[in-house]
């Protein structure tokens, strides 16, 4: 894709106002009023219901993660008794049993821990590499540039189940949490990326980063002090974003068999588990998709509130 | 613009031949020895071995083994799996289902999509434009695992409208799938033609178009979705080739014997050559539908000049 293809897409793509709307270098950061960016965005966030909702739910599911016990009712997930193998929901165990007759409720509460974790730490290495490698490309243009592009481009053609299915399967990683969490990133760091280098591409020639070089401020003081700071706003509502569909994928992955195993309890498995028994015993499904749903939900509605907050052209 | 195309296709070529090396690697590096695998009880004697594994290049290094394949590739040839099928005919016999159940999705996307975003657009801020602006984010929030259970529960079980696995009952069959997959698109397609919509309204010609008396219907259908349209049309394009490689889960739940499914249950039993060329063929739908649509952008929009 030549530049100029890339500047029409993008511009209008912001025309659009589809995706972050913030890949123009309309902040301005000269004046004044030099937080008003966030502070602005913080008194629409304040008064977005979609937001809140959102944040509530995160929460909730941050507090299941940390102390699981607060949520499961006193019911040990790993005590079973195989007597009352996939009974309905009751008044004393609200999720029913599953077909080993653990306390359904217990299970996938547990659950929440595994999605959580895999999801923040998949997210903080797609940060990492595509911060570095948008970083890099931006700064150098030139024939570094052109390479790290194209390598962008490898992986972006690749579809992100298909590769984390191969790498998981191929076992390289290793099987486990931070594996699949790897696995997840190694495909999906490609939009960061995009977006870092792009807003690189942008401010890297404005008057301001010409100034600070004038007064002899390093490359890297340049990249990290003048440059970078503007790509915070458009990382972090991908980020939110990136949380809720990363921790999807990890369900989708343990699903078809190459995510995580048992023992460890996790949502995938539940579903797979569940799957066979859709007639009889739809709960064992139904429970853990909802809270599944619930979780990526609530980051994605996250992730919505903080674009319109941040996007500036909203606010005229 | 023939300058612009020729360069476009000279870049897809380092993708094609970093994808499939990176599947390549992969799969090379998947557990287990599927030779052995394949005798089952009855071991094979070290000869049948060997000549299998000469046969398949599997002494070779990594290296040695890729530009074989990509020698035989040239030619037209994408090698045989361990059983002595020819992937290109797994591949053909696979690709029909993929295609329908794209084909079905984004004329899903395509319809109900554009409509919603139309009736969204053209009232701002109205009750339906908030109702597709709430539908949308709950579309999307769901994963496509659990849509499928969803939709096989109720539209399949429960209701029995749909057929929920397989592909007997024709067209019919792709339909229920074909709305799982599409509901993402269908969202991000509706939002698309909404902001699009809303946009445009506030433009010069629209207001000229009104101010000579035209009916509201001819200023939005014939002026605004005309132009609204090219940034959905671009987005549609380009989903094609994501449609067409991100499947895996929607065969896989449905029991749709396509291309995805196919490549899911190759890398399970380490038929590489299966994986390479399947994946090798979806990466180049992707990269060709992006350059259709980016070829496309500029048709549709005369603003635009590659040269």
């Amino acid at each position: 894709m030549t530049e100029q293809q890339q500047a029409d897409l993008r511009h209008d793509v912001v025309e659009a106002g589809t995706t972050t709307g913030l890949a123009s270098p309309s902040v301005d950061v000269t004046s004044d009023r030099q937080n008003s960016l966030w502070s602005d965005a913080w008194g629409d966030l304040r008064r977005n219901p979609l937001f809140w909702i959102g944040a509530v739910f995160g929460l909730v599911f941050l507090l299941m993660a940390l102390v699981p016990q607060l949520f499961a009712r006193g019911a040990d997930p790993r005590a079973c008794d195989l007597s009352s193998s996939n009974q309905k929901p009751s008044a004393e165990h609200w999720f029913g049993f599953d077909q080993q007759g653990c306390d359904y409720l217990a299970n996938v509460v547990y659950g929440a821990r595994n999605s959580l974790i895999i999801g923040l730490l998949a997210v903080a290495v797609v940060l990492v590499l595509g911060v570095v490698v948008g970083a890099v490309a931006g700064f150098d243009g030139r024939w570094v540039d052109g390479l790290l592009s194209r390598v962008t481009d490898i992986f972006y053609a690749l579809p992100l189940i298909l590769g984390a299915l191969v790498v998981l399967r191929s076992g390289v990683l290793g099987r486990g949490v931070v594996a699949v969490a790897v696995a997840l990133a190694v495909f999906g760091w490609m939009t960061a990326m995009r977006l870092v280098r792009s807003q690189v591409i942008a401010v890297k020639s404005s008057d301001y980063v010409a100034a600070a070089r004038a007064m002899g401020a390093s490359n890297g003081r340049i990249l990290v002090r003048h440059i970078l700071p503007n790509a915070v706003a458009p990382v972090l509502v991908y980020t939110t974003i990136t949380i809720g569909v990363l921790i999807a994928a990890e369900a989708t992955l343990t699903f078809l068999g190459v995510g995580l195993q048992r023992p460890a309890i996790s949502w995938g498995l539940q579903i797979e588990a569940g799957q066979s028994l859709l007639r009889t015993a739809p709960h064992l499904v139904l429970f853990p998709s909802i809270v599944l749903t619930l979780t990526v939900m609530a980051f994605i509605m996250m992730g919505d509130a903080l674009r319109d907050a941040l996007d500036p052209r909203q606010r005229a | 613009m023939g300058r612009y195309i020729a360069r476009r296709l000279l870049l897809t070529v380092p993708v094609l031949i970093g994808a499939s090396f990176l599947i390549f690697a992969l799969v090379y590096a998947l557990p287990g020895d599927p030779i052995r695998a394949l005798g089952g009880d009855r071991p094979l004697t070290p000869a049948v071995v060997a000549q299998l594994r000469d046969e398949f290049n599997l002494d070779d290094p990594l290296v040695v083994q890729y530009a074989k394949y990509v020698g035989d590739l040239l030619q037209g040839d994408l090698g045989t799996d361990f059983r002595g099928r020819a992937v290109s005919d797994t591949i053909l016999q696979r690709l029909p289902v993929t295609v329908r159940l794209t084909v079905v999705a984004i004329a899903i996307e395509t319809v109900i999509g554009i409509i919603a975003g139309v009736l969204a657009g053209v009232r701002r801020n109205g009750f339906l434009d908030n109702l597709v602006l709430v539908s949308s984010t709950l579309v999307v929030s769901v994963p496509i695992l659990v849509l499928a259970f969803i939709a096989q529960f109720v539209l399949g079980l429960q209701f029995g409208w749909f057929p929920i696995a397989g592909i007997n009952k024709g067209w019919y069959s792709y339909l229920l799938p074909g709305l799982v997959l599409a509901s993402g698109s269908l969202a991000y397609v509706a939002r698309l033609t909404r902001t699009s919509i809303a946009e445009n309204l506030r433009a010069d010609y629209v207001r000229t178009a009104r101010a000579k008396g035209l009916p509201n219907r001819t200023v939005i259908v014939r002026h605004t979705l005309r132009n609204s349209l090219i940034p959905v049309i671009t987005f549609i394009g380009a989903d094609i080739g994501t449609l067409m490689g991100g499947a895996i889960v929607t065969e896989t739940v449905f029991n749709l014997p396509g291309i995805g499914r196919a490549v899911f249950d190759s890398v399970q039993t380490q038929e590489g050559a299966v994986v390479v060329g399947i994946v090798t063929l979806m990466v180049f739908f992707f990269v060709f539908f992006n350059l259709v649509v980016d070829v496309l952008y500029a048709v549709l929009d005369p603003r635009i000049r590659y040269d």
